[in-house]
């Protein structure tokens, strides 16, 4: 009988959120549309990028390869650069995104010493932009190498320093579908169902599911339960479309990673419980998720700005920020492709939250109206 | 057997003391009216019997259960009806009336015999969204869904604030009918005309009752003489009027003066040659029989 009650109320919740169109756009549509705009501001196509040559040598090898990445298409050389202070302001200036560095005495090094530096210098302000650019510079650059060596100077090597100025380790690169992911989690799992628990407060109803028999744990879990499957599923649909459409590697265990989501959702879920129990009304739990949660978990957690260049005390804030160890999570497992050995601390410090949220939710849970 | 018994009840929010050392019984089979106007405290009183507030001080028990440390179990023998309509607009009638039959652990089928009379009622727009029905049918959904478990004991609160006269004939008339399945019922309004339809009601004003007693009892308690009177120009000699010697109290119901006289031996004559004495020339005068609402406003006053 319990269970059956249970299952009344889990396929009412179905239908709130089937009838309202506001919450199937949200949950359906949102998740597509918001990767879909991070991922063209990622992926946009690269022609023509204006670049500065600082060309300390001034051979014949090093202008045959200005030449070569000219001639690639990707790049346009519009700048001479003579000294190191020139960089920084060719940058500043804006009309350069990346800039070249041949060492002194480029060919004979690559002849007599096997081996010449090239620099590759690139203005991360813009992440996404700079390490598309590096990647190709490096690219044409490797192909270069291999066509000098063919042409009888074998085994020649040219070492590619790559440096992103501004922003050193370049952290946000692969984190817009990690990141995007954390966006809709919150949004749909925190946010969702504290407006659709208050919901229920501010409608009157929940004085009546509060007469009624039922204990409030299958009131919260039958209002949480069907955002639980929603984010399930868009979770899954990101996951796709980052590998199909984005090219995200997927280095480590899928279980692993679905374990992680399903672990983060989880997490989500127990703030918005207890957003609701904070709660009167929507508004109030909308304001809470959107300004208390939702903001400082984007600023804080890695996903647009690296944590390693905060300060100190914004660094430490971080900490108790869920998205940041749900980040670091999937960076492991899908980049650097590591197993469950190196993302455990991640995963317990996921499920402590989680349990202190839970907690916290039933100490506030009211089975009255005041 | 009392069913609801409430002994010493007070209860204060922040500013207010909304209820103040209340204490009232209600009788098994009884539909008890709780009457008084807006921010009397009904609502408050409601709340706490079906235990969703608590009260600072006092004790309150249905079927003999105490509301605050038996809760759950009280919870399963009431029937609920807020004041403001709390069912899901987005689910039709029959879903919201299915959902609150889940809920309890019922079926429509299965109780359809109490709730048939009000559902015949609603049958023609089972597949509406509750949100889009009108206001008589929404009150009568939300009975249905009140009623679906069959509870010992129904509360409802301000059912009829807001619906068209008709439809509160029709409800008062549902009431009735759930009295004589053996249903007791506890229905607070605001409207002092549907007293008379109750067994007995208890007068409350800001946080006091004042009054317990069958409706008609409480007219023939009534402690003066009580005429009408009929004249276009009585609104604006008010002042005069309850300047009368005799003059308890004088107040307009609608257009008509009621006016209560201290003097046993007063006559319709009497008064109508005082009024003549201030200007008011052929006034309708009648001795007549005192309301609940004449009864409500003498007790305000003392």
């Amino acid at each position: 009988m319990v269970h059956n009650r249970f299952r009344d109320f889990l396929v009412k919740e179905f239908k709130h959120i089937i009838r309202d169109p506001r919450t199937l756009l949200i949950v359906i549509l949102m998740p597509v549309l918001q990767l879909i705009i991070f991922g063209y501001v990622v992926s946009n196509e690269i022609s023509d990028a204006r670049i500065a040559i600082y060309d300390k040598s001034n051979d014949y090898l090093s202008q045959k390869l200005t030449q070569k990445l000219a001639a690639s298409g990707y790049f346009l050389p519009v700048r001479n650069i003579k000294t190191d202070a020139e960089i920084d302001q060719a940058f500043k200036a804006g009309d350069v995104k990346l800039v070249i560095v041949y060492e002194p005495n480029f060919a004979e090094n690559f002849i007599r010493n096997n081996k010449a530096d090239v620099q590759i210098i690139t203005d991360a302000s813009e992440p996404n932009t700079a390490s598309i650019l590096a990647n190709y510079a490096q690219a044409v650059i490797t192909t270069f190498t291999n066509e000098q060596n063919n042409n009888g100077i074998s085994a020649n090597r040219l070492d590619i320093r790559s440096r992103m100025l501004y922003n050193e380790e370049l952290k946000a690169v692969y984190m817009f579908v990690p990141g995007t992911m954390v966006l809709i989690l919150m949004l749909i799992t925190a946010m969702m169902t504290s407006i659709s628990i208050t919901r229920e407060k501010e409608l009157g109803t929940m004085e009546i599911l509060l007469v009624s028999p039922l204990r409030p744990s299958q009131i919260i879990f039958g209002k949480v339960l069907p955002y639980v499957s929603l984010a399930f599923f868009n979770t899954i649909v990101i996951l796709l479309m980052g590998y199909t459409v984005f090219g995200l590697p997927l280095r480590g265990s899928l279980a692993l990673l679905l374990l992680v989501c399903f672990i983060f959702i989880l997490l989500a879920l127990s703030l918005g419980i207890l957003i609701s129990t904070l709660s009167k009304t929507q508004a109030i739990a909308m304001f809470m998720s959107m300004f208390a949660l939702m903001l400082p978990t984007i600023l804080l957690s890695g996903f647009i700005f690296p944590i390693e260049n905060m300060p100190k005390v914004l660094q430490w804030l971080s900490l108790a920020m869920p998205p940041r160890w749900f980040l670091s999570a999937l960076k492991t497992i899908m980049i650097k492709g590591e197993g469950f050995a190196y993302v455990w601390k991640e995963i317990a410090i996921m499920l402590g939250m989680t349990a202190f949220f839970l907690a916290l939710s039933v100490k506030k849970f009211k089975v009255r109206l005041e | 057997m009392s069913i609801i018994k409430i002994t010493n009840v007070s209860k204060s929010y922040a500013t207010v003391k909304a209820l103040k050392d209340i204490t009232l019984s209600v009788e098994r089979g009884e539909l008890f009216g709780l009457i008084g106007p807006d921010g009397a405290g009904k609502t408050t009183l409601m709340r706490i019997l079906t235990t969703l507030l608590l009260p600072d001080k006092g004790s309150a028990q249905v079927c003999e259960l105490d509301v605050v440390n038996y809760y759950r179990k009280v919870r399963n023998i009431l029937g609920y009806m807020p004041g403001q309509f709390s069912l899901y607009q987005d689910l039709s009638v029959e879903e919201n009336l299915k959902f609150f039959a889940g809920v309890f652990g019922t079926t429509i089928e299965e109780n359809y015999h109490l709730i048939e009379d009000v559902y015949k009622m609603l049958e023609p727009f089972k597949n509406r969204p509750a949100g889009k029905l009108s206001g008589g049918m929404k009150q009568k959904l939300a009975l249905s869904c009140a009623l679906i478990h069959k509870p010992e004991v129904l509360i409802l609160d301000e059912p009829t604030t807001g619906v068209d006269a008709v439809s509160r004939k029709e409800f008062w008339g549902l009431l009735r009918k759930l009295k004589a399945e053996g249903i007791t019922i506890l229905v607070s309004t605001a409207y002092m005309d549907e007293a008379s339809l109750c067994d007995r009601v208890a007068l409350i004003q800001k946080g006091e009752i004042l009054g317990v007693n069958k409706p008609e009892q409480f007219a023939k308690e009534y402690p003066y003489r009580l005429f009408s009177i009929e004249h276009p120009d009585v609104t604006l000699k008010l002042n005069e009027v309850r300047g009368f010697n005799s003059c308890k109290g004088a107040y307009l119901f609608g257009g008509v003066l009621h006016f209560s006289s201290i003097n046993n031996n007063e006559t319709p004559e009497g008064i109508i040659n005082q009024l003549n004495g201030i200007g008011i020339s052929n006034p309708i005068v009648k001795s007549i029989d005192a309301g609940i609402e004449d009864c409500f406003i003498q007790m305000m006053e003392s």
